[in-house]
C-alpha cells in the first residue's frame, strides 16, 4: 500500500508541514476513497493533566491537516487547497495513552471548493470521538501558488 | 479528586496579574506558548510567532489547526476567568471560519460568552493579527461546565 501514488503525495504533503511533524502526525492509509492520519499520544498535547486526555486543540489540527491531505485522493495534481471553514463535534473524550485515528473524505468537488467530512477515532471507528466537516477552497497549482495563497490561508 | 485547586489559581493569577501558573498547568498550551495579556477589565490572549506552529511553508503561515487550537483554549481559559467554573470547562462543539492567512507573526484572541446557562456556555471568539478590526478567523464554541 504505501508505494501507491496516492500514499507518496500525501507523505510529501505532510513532511513540510511542521507543526504536524511536531505532534508526529504520519499518514496510515491513502486511497481514492478517503485518508487516514495517525496521532501518536504524547504528554506534550494533554489538555487536561489530571485526567491525561488531550487537547480538543490537538484534535482539530488533527482532522483540519486529515480534511485538507484528503483533497490528494480526488485531484489529479497537487492544488494548495486553504481551509475555508471547520466544524467538530465532540462525541466523548479520547482515552488517554492511545493513538487518535482521522479519516476523511472529499464527498463533492466543485471548481472552486471541496467539501470533506471525516471523524476522529482511536480502537473502533464506529464509536468516533469526534465528527468533522470542512470546507477547502481550490487555489490551483503550485506554480501560482504565492500570488494565489496570499488572500486566504491555511 | 482535584490535585490542585483551580479557583485559587485563578485568583492568585488576577491578584498578582500574572497568568503563567495557570497556563502553564495545561502541556498543550505550553506546547503552542500562549500567554495572557489583561487589559483593563479585558482579557486578550497572545500566541508569539513560534516556528513550529507553522503550517505552510511557503508563505509562511501557521497551521489552521493551531489558530484554532488556541482559539479553543483562549475560550476555556476565558471561561476560567470570568465566569467561576471551579474546574475546566470540556469542549462540545467548535466551529472555525477562516478569513485571512495566518502569517508567521503574533497571533489575538479575544472572547466574548454570549450565553452561560447552568450546563452549557457559548462563545464567540476572534483572532487577529495586524488590527482587530481585521479578523484572521472567527470561531465559535460550546463549552460543558457543569462538571468535572
Amino acid at each position: 500500500m504505501s508505494d501507491s501514488p496516492i500514499f507518496e503525495r500525501a507523505q510529501r504533503f505532510l513532511s513540510v508541514l511542521r507543526h504536524c511533524q511536531v505532534l508526529g502526525i504520519g499518514v496510515h492509509s491513502a486511497k481514492p476513497e478517503g485518508l487516514i492520519l495517525r496521532l501518536p499520544y504524547s504528554l506534550q498535547i494533554v489538555g487536561n493533566p489530571e485526567t491525561g486526555v488531550i487537547h480538543g486543540g490537538a484534535i482539530t489540527t488533527l482532522m483540519d491537516t486529515t480534511c485538507g491531505i484528503s483533497t490528494v485522493c480526488v485531484l489529479p495534481e497537487f492544488e494548495i487547497c486553504p481551509t475555508l471553514d471547520l466544524r467538530i463535534d465532540y462525541m466523548r473524550p479520547a482515552e488517554p495513552n492511545k493513538d487518535v485515528f482521522g479519516f476523511a473524505e472529499c464527498y463533492r468537488v466543485t471548481e472552486n471548493i471541496i467539501f470533506t467530512r471525516g471523524y476522529a477515532y482511536q480502537d473502533n471507528p464506529e464509536e468516533p470521538i469526534a465528527h468533522v466537516v470542512g470546507a477547502f477552497m481550490r487555489m490551483g497549482k503550485p506554480t501560482d501558488l504565492h500570488a494565489a495563497a496570499k488572500g486566504a490561508g491555511q | 479528586m482535584s490535585t490542585f485547586d483551580l479557583n485559587q489559581l485563578v485568583r492568585d493569577a488576577h491578584e498578582q496579574n500574572n497568568y503563567d501558573p495557570l497556563i502553564s498547568l495545561i502541556p498543550y498550551a505550553k506546547l503552542l506558548g500562549i500567554e495572557c495579556l489583561r487589559l483593563g477589565d479585558d482579557m486578550v490572549f497572545r500566541l508569539p510567532a513560534n516556528k513550529d506552529c507553522i503550517g505552510n511553508p511557503m508563505l509562511p503561515a501557521l497551521h489552521g489547526g493551531v489558530i484554532a487550537g488556541f482559539m479553543e483554549h483562549s475560550a476555556m481559559l476565558h471561561l476560567l476567568m470570568f465566569m467561576g467554573i471551579p474546574h475546566l470547562p470540556k469542549i462540545i462543539d467548535f466551529s472555525i471560519d477562516y478569513l485571512r492567512a495566518g502569517h508567521y507573526r503574533d497571533t489575538f484572541v479575544q472572547c466574548q460568552v454570549w450565553r452561560q446557562g447552568r450546563r452549557v456556555a457559548n462563545v464567540a471568539i476572534t483572532a487577529w493579527q495586524t488590527t482587530q478590526t481585521e479578523p484572521i478567523a472567527t470561531a465559535r464554541a460550546h463549552f460543558k461546565v457543569d462538571e468535572p
